[in-house]
């Protein structure tokens, strides 16, 4: 784990993802596929959740948009859900803001669809780069982390590390060298990094040349930002405010909250209800918080084994 | 304490994802824990003079590590950068640390078998100047691998519990007593099958011990879970295993307990108890894998332990603010 100064410090790149203004058009999920040359992941099936045929981020989706419908009801109790957050008074900035919302709800609609584009989340304490072994997952200069597939044995600890679900291993696709990674246009191009962890980059390969992100690029409204992560946070933390001034109080931050279980996110998100409505998990907790504490069990337990090996010898001599 | 009414998803659909761990995975945590015990069992016959023990014990631990390490290189996606595995040394991944335990038991235990095969096959192993090296370095090698035992029952345990997978991250804190148990029951229970039963008394009391711990551990590690985590350990096709593992550690443990000393009787327990084993492991994987397939399972534990937290006064670290 590194520390949180660290990894907030100036030159940490991310997103701000505000999904009250995404309008699904799964732009950056067709951007992403086509800058990374990720394959195809689907079975041409729709899937019955609304416009979601994506379905999941994994080893050959690194965006992807989430269709929620929701009712007059389960608004209402969005709306409940994020004043109730207010009302457990955050750290920071809190009182002053609070004190100039304007506090007539508007009308609850009697329909609306949520829209949210999902991504890897960067996390200041990544589970998937604490478990590596390899160290084929790193921390990059942006405070990003990348996979280096040519490193990665395909071990898939990392995907049981992710608190998020996010990094998963590539199924099918070609083993290459690494000179021949070109394609002729027009052409479907060869799947790359069979059998290697893979997930979002946060197009490392655009920003060492001092490109943004594709999706960000392509986002037609400006739903997914790229930028300094500081600035985005405060941009996501104006947005909020905003939000809660109109009345809807639906509005929170998802993963701008350095104190959080993974120090906070790289990707941080502007959420209309709960978390695990978009299928992100509710209290994400980075598993080697713990480790130190494993490691003590694990001790103990070893040291029972001995002891239980020295008694059995102790009980089980041969008797002459 | 039940938000079940509440518990939302999206689309039913996993949050966390399981690793693609399959059956040759399952069967590195038997063997793993079988080679490491077995290793114990050989270094104490090497250090109490119980020569059979000592010979059985060795080999039946060079067999299961070199079988188990074939299953995890098989599980890898890209089996032939199985050697990646030692680029590095890093202490917060348990599987970097243990890939080098792995290494060290392997080297230990390879060194001390291969002493037994050529004083088995009366020197016949071609060795040339090496013999005597060999013969010098075999006890080392042997107590060393001995040594190497507890770590390598211990850290697979770690392994799963060092996820986000809700039921072995919850399995935390009694998982590695459950696992170094059935390391023990195995490797007691394979003991009493290879060596007779005159000189098989420490395998016999070590199958015994451990069945006693692997059924308290197990216990231990149920209480101590959340409800909603721990249910996977008790549904479907993982329950049934770990259900019938219980049993058989039982069953297995008593027959060694009361007839050890009969060589048939022994033979059977000690079959019984290497079955448990490994349901107890495919179990355990299996739970965790079907714990990643239904976010129940993520989110009703995570959601409790945000709103234990925010009732105790604890407000400031959800990864959900309002500003």
């Amino acid at each position: 784990m590194i520390n949180l100064e660290e990894s907030f410090q100036p030159g940490r790149k991310g997103f701000f993802t505000d999904t009250s203004i995404c309008i699904g058009c799964k732009a950056c999920e067709v951007a992403c596929k086509e800058w990374n040359r990720n394959p195809a992941d689907s079975t041409w099936q729709l899937s019955d959740s609304s416009y979601d045929n994506t379905t999941h981020l994994g080893a050959d989706t690194w965006r992807h948009v989430a269709f929620v419908e929701q009712g007059r009801e389960r608004i209402e109790q969005a709306r409940q859900s994020g004043r109730q957050l207010v009302n457990l008074g955050m750290p920071g900035v809190r009182t002053e803001a609070a004190t100039n919302v304007d506090v007539t709800p508007p009308d609850t609609p009697d329909f609306r669809w949520l829209m949210a584009s999902d991504v890897c989340k960067h996390c200041t304490h990544a589970g998937c780069l604490d478990v590596c072994p390899t160290g084929a997952l790193f921390r990059s200069e942006f405070g990003t982390v990348v996979v280096q597939a040519d490193v990665c044995n395909g071990c898939g600890t990392c995907v049981a590390g992710c608190p998020f679900g996010v990094i998963e291993r590539r199924k099918d696709g070609l083993v290459e060298p690494k000179t021949n990674r070109d394609f002729t246009a027009g052409e479907q191009a060869p799947t790359p990094h069979v059998g290697v962890a893979q997930k979002c980059t946060l197009c490392y390969d655009r920003l060492v040349d001092g490109l943004e992100p594709a999706c960000a690029k392509t986002c037609p409204t400006t739903s997914i930002k790229f930028g300094e992560h500081a600035d985005l946070t405060e941009q996501a933390r104006e947005r909020v405010r905003q939000l809660h001034a109109q009345g809807l109080t639906e509005a929170r931050l998802y993963g701008a909250n350095p104190n959080s279980g993974v120090g906070g996110t790289g990707s941080v998100f502007l959420l209309l209800d709960e978390p695990e409505v978009y299928g992100l998990p509710p209290d994400p907790r980075v598993p080697t918080a713990d480790l130190p504490h494993m490691f003590d069990r694990a001790s103990l337990a070893a040291v029972g084994m001995i002891a239980g090996v020295v008694l059995a010898f102790f009980t089980g001599r041969r008797r002459r | 304490m039940v938000p079940e009414a509440e518990f939302t998803s999206y689309y039913d659909r996993p949050i966390v994802k399981p690793p693609p761990w399959e059956n040759p995975i399952g069967a590195y945590l038997f063997l793993g824990g079988l080679a490491a015990a077995s290793g114990m069992l050989a270094a104490g016959a090497e250090l109490t003079g119980n020569a059979r023990l000592r010979r059985n014990s060795r080999l039946s631990a060079l067999g299961a590590v070199g079988l188990g390490a074939v299953a995890l290189v098989i599980d890898l996606g890209r089996p032939e950068r199985f050697l990646y595995m030692l680029r590095t040394v890093k202490l917060s991944s348990p599987m970097s640390v243990g890939s080098w335990i792995l290494s060290g038991f392997s080297a230990f235990a390879g060194v001390a078998a291969v002493a037994e095969v050529d004083r088995m096959t009366a020197q016949k192993l071609p060795l040339g100047p090496l013999r005597r090296l060999l013969q010098w370095v075999e006890t080392p090698a042997g107590v060393a691998a001995g040594l190497f035992g507890p770590p390598l029952a211990a850290y697979t345990a770690v392994l799963l519990s060092d996820t986000a997978n809700p039921t072995w991250n919850d399995a935390r804190e009694y998982l590695p007593m459950v696992f170094v148990s059935s390391a023990s029951l195995a490797a007691g229970g394979l003991g009493m099958i290879t060596t007779p039963v005159d000189d098989a008394g420490p395998a016999r009391a070590l199958a015994v011990i451990g069945s006693a711990c692997d059924l308290a551990a197990t216990e231990l590690m149920e209480q101590s879970m959340d409800p909603v985590a721990a249910e996977p350990l008790h549904e479907g096709t993982p329950g049934k295993l770990l259900q019938w593992s219980k049993r058989l550690v039982a069953a297995g443990g008593l027959a060694a307990l009361l007839g050890g000393r009969n060589r048939t009787i022994a033979a059977l327990s000690g079959v019984t108890l290497l079955t448990a084993s490994a349901l107890t492991r495919f179990g355990i994987l299996h739970a965790g894998i079907h714990a990643a397939k239904d976010p129940r399972y993520t989110v009703v534990p995570q959601k409790n332990r945000l709103a234990k937290r925010r009732a105790e006064g604890i407000v400031d670290d959800s990864i959900t603010t309002a500003d």
